[in-house]
């Protein structure tokens, strides 16, 4: 029996399971996936926003305030990349300005610190390259990029490395009441908690109607980027947003962690959950816009495009209430999300704290994760020291993004172990440079198979049917 | 890190282009060369070239890639010059202080007197393509397909769509049927096919395989594995002709769509790139926009033959030689 029981390891599971298990819960996630992060974490924007944008009052204004304030050092001792690059968000016309003012106002409301309107000069001498027709522009200082799915495998492994448990290929089809607690099933194997948390993303009404709660709907709305190589991510020095109008809070060109440039999103209501397709009209249309935001876009330098689902709820709001006793919803987590998420796990504890689950802080726990780019932070004579007892750090892999077989294998080799190609691409970058994997795929997918004790031929690109190779060409004997 | 080491002429690549211009060198009289290769062995791209049709020009004779290949090892390994494997070059600065890696020496600086640039290409991707659709496994370029193939000893796929009539894709169609893959098509968004006529002959007519021209594919299917291609006829600016759709079901698409010269070193050390080769510029004798720095082979410029890539080798080892006072 575990204390906790949450559905989902996107990064609010892995948050909430990473501060349930340092309150001395007994947590098990449950996921889907064959990893975790495979959600909407995995494909979105990754800024955290400095919270201008939502509407006073709302959970979204205060969880999206207080996350961010807490994300810088959340991420220092999981060992995840942050970088306080600030916003802004830029206006082409009189319309525009107005609108920038309002956003101002509410900012100023919520709480958020040190905005301002900039223009001319003092605008171009910040980001150079605006566009010609960018007159004005909102300056958000505190807003800044993370990378979303290393949060959530640095905050699922840390719980992990505290005890909590992680069920991969666990997709939850009914939760019973049971006594004091729920029993959560798949159909074949179930796991019984005290409590259950619904962190389930664009699932979350499907599982909150599981237990009987119809009180919200879930529309999934897909968002398509453009990534562009690292020779690009130096064009702009700030996340360039544009100005919000009727159409939604529209496109940004803005540098990632990793340096490469990241162009989008669109915003389309869909209906398929499982729909990451990126279509040429989306693609056209976040060209256009991000060509007027930033002048100079090598659009030719483009290395991968993809897509993320947004969560968007009837109420407009994040939905986190308990419909029936012992059952928590995580739900409509859509933009701000990521931003709010540490503070939605601290949210999430205090209601248990109101219900009366005694959270205690453990003394045990270890809150610090060593990052998965450790290596990379090393001097050259202490990589030395390393390749030196293990050769496999001098053996490069990944030619594009400079990334060696002994960062691979430790990557294997830690929670949450990853079990396919993008798994490891997510950890280590392998494959996620301008090749796209050309080069690397063949040798991760054999160092997979070796870790996992199996051929090469089961080895997947994203685990269920996604196999890289078929058969072997010829059976010797 | 352990002092620098110097070394005469330095050569980063040892593919065909470097091995052919580390031979020329040391037969204008350079003697204090040395090759850095990442791979586990010396050949470069001909290692999984296992077809015929390289040589023709050069050795007046038909070879396949590794016996191309092979001629060269044998005057490197003749000549003694000294190659090191499975190390990475990762930095390359303008005064021609080289930072590779390995797993015996780990992080180490070798400064060189002359440098010559042969890192080859790398193949366009799908992501570089922006073909719109979903992303599932069964997406390969036409050359790390060959290497499964050739090198591994696996097989991607069996039902294949390729897109792109590169030599490259032309070869993998014919190999891929040879192995029982059934190949549907080769399709080209120009209306003139990207590879050697003899390699349509031979790898495509041969087959009875058919090649569509003025043809793309327009989106692709499947969640895990992918399920088939969208085909769209395009007409003579590249625009898709609304109603020309066709499915055509598939578990594997193979891109043959273009090599880009891999010159991120080069950059690097702030090499002038000419934006229409993606190579180096440089003047008659292969000297890029740094002194002492040559380029040869895919790196300078996307070569056909790799006869040719020898002849340009021949001409950068030379100079590199005289360059050094050899
Ligand atoms: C285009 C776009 C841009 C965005 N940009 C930003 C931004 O810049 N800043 C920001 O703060 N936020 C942004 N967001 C929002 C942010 O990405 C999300 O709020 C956040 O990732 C939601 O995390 P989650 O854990 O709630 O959901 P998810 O990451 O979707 O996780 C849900 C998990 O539940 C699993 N699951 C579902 N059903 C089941 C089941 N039956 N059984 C088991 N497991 C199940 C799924 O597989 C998944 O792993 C953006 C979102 C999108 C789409
Ligand atoms: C798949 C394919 C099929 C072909 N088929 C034919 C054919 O049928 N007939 C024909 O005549 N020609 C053919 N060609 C063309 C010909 O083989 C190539 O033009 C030739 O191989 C290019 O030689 P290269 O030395 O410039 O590059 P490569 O052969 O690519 O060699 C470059 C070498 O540099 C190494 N390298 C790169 N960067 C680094 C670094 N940072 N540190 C250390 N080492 C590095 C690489 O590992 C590689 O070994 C084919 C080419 C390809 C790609």
């Amino acid at each position: 029996m575990f204390d906790a029981v949450i559905i989902g390891a996107g990064v609010c599971g892995a948050l909430i399971a990473r501060t349930l298990t340092e309150y001395g819960q007994k947590v098990c996630i449950l996921e889907k996936a064959g990893d975790v992060a495979m959600g909407t974490t995995k494909a979105n924007s990754a800024i955290v926003h400095a919270g201008f944008d939502a509407k006073p009052g709302t959970l979204k204004a205060k969880l999206n305030v207080k996350g961010s304030e807490m994300m810088e050092g959340f991420c220092r001792s999981l060992g995840v990349k942050y970088s306080p690059i600030g916003a802004l968000v830029v206006g082409f016309n009189d319309g525009d300005r107005r609108t920038l003012e309002t956003l101002l106002a509410r900012g100023v409301e919520n709480g958020v610190k040190e905005l301002r309107i900039l223009e001319g000069e003092e605008l171009k001498e910040i980001e150079p390259n605006l566009g010609e027709q960018v007159c004005c522009a909102l300056y958000a200082p505190s807003s800044a990029i993370v990378c979303p799915y290393e949060l959530c495998i640095a905050a699922a492994g840390n719980a992990m490395d505290n005890g909590a448990e992680l069920r991969l290929n666990f997709m939850v089809k009914t939760i019973e009441k049971d006594g004091e607690g729920f029993v959560v099933s798949d159909g074949n194997e179930s796991v019984r908690g005290h409590v259950v948390i619904n962190c389930a993303g664009v699932h979350s009404a499907e599982i909150a109607g599981l237990v009987g709660d119809n009180s919200f709907t879930i529309t999934p709305r897909k968002g398509e980027y453009m990534l562009l190589d690292k020779e690009c991510g130096s064009l702009v020095s700030h996340t360039v947003f544009r100005c919000p109008s009727a159409m939604g809070k529209g496109i940004l060109v803005s540098p990632t962690v990793d340096g490469n440039l990241l162009l989008g999103p669109t915003a389309v209501n869909i209906e398929d959950m499982e729909d990451f397709s990126v279509s040429a009209e989306g693609i056209a249309a976040v060209r256009e816009s991000a060509a007027q935001q930033v002048k100079g876009i090598a659009f030719n330098k483009v290395i991968a495009s993809f897509a993320g689902l947004r969560s968007v709820g009837s109420t407009g709001d994040f939905i986190l209430n308990e419909p029936v006793k012992g059952f928590i919803n995580v739900a409509a987590i859509e933009s701000p999300g990521l931003s709010s998420a540490p503070a939605i796990a601290e949210y999430v504890r205090e209601m248990l704290a109101a219900d009366g689950v005694k959270l205690e802080k453990r003394a045990d726990f270890v809150s610090e994760r060593r990052s998965v780019h450790y290596y990379k932070t090393l001097s050259t004579e202490e990589k030395n020291a390393l390749i030196a007892e293990h050769p496999e750090y001098g053996h490069i892999i990944c030619r594009c993004e400079t990334v060696s077989e002994g960062e691979i294998l430790e990557a294997l080799r830690r929670n949450p172990r990853p079990t396919d190609v993008d798994g490891v691409k997510r950890r280590t970058r392998a494959t996620m440079g301008r090749c796209q994997g050309g080069f690397c795929t063949p040798y991760i997918v054999e160092l997979l198979a070796k870790e996992l004790g199996s051929d090469c031929t089961e080895v997947t690109k994203f685990g269920g049917d996604s196999h890289i190779i078929i058969e072997k060409t010829k059976v010797t004997e | 890190m352990s002092e620098a080491r110097n070394v005469g002429i330095l050569i980063i690549g040892g593919g065909p282009a470097g091995l052919s211009a580390a031979v020329s060198a040391y037969e204008a009289g350079a003697r204090d060369i040395l090759i850095l290769e990442r791979e586990e062995t010396l050949g470069g791209i001909l290692k999984q070239c296992i077809h015929s049709g390289f040589g023709l020009h050069r050795f007046g004779e038909e070879l396949t890639g590794p016996e191309y290949a092979h001629r060269y090892i044998q005057k490197v390994l003749e000549y003694k010059i000294p190659y090191l494997l499975n190390t990475m070059v990762t930095g390359l600065a303008a005064d021609k202080t080289v930072t590779a890696v390995n797993s015996e020496d780990g992080i180490f600086e070798i400064k060189a007197k002359a440098v010559i640039l042969a890192m080859g290409c790398r193949e366009r991707s799908r992501g570089a393509l922006n073909i719109p659709g979903t992303r599932p496994a069964g997406i390969y370029t036409a050359g790390t397909a060959q290497k499964y193939v050739n090198l591994m000893g696996y097989m991607p796929g069996k039902e294949v769509v390729i897109l792109g009539s590169g030599d490259i894709g032309l070869i993998m169609a014919r190999r891929m049927t040879l192995e029982g893959a059934k190949v549907k098509l080769c399709c080209d968004i120009l209306p003139v096919p990207g590879g050697l006529p003899r390699n349509i002959e031979q790898c495509l007519n041969d087959f009875g395989i058919p090649l569509r021209l003025s043809c793309t594919v327009s989106e692709i299917h499947g969640r895990d594995r992918i399920t088939g291609v969208t085909l769209v006829s395009v007409d003579e600016n590249r625009k898709p002709i609304p109603g020309s759709e066709e499915y055509v079901s598939c578990d594997t698409l193979l891109l043959s769509c273009g090599l880009i010269p891999e010159n991120e070193l080069s950059r690097g050390a702030g090499i002038e790139i000419d934006p229409k080769t993606s190579g180096p510029v440089t003047d008659e004798n292969l000297q890029t926009s740094i002194e002492g720095v040559f380029a040869c082979g895919n790196v300078h410029h996307v070569h056909g033959l790799v006869d040719d890539v020898s002849i340009q080798a021949d001409i950068a080892g030379k100079a590199a030689a005289q360059y050094v006072g050899a």
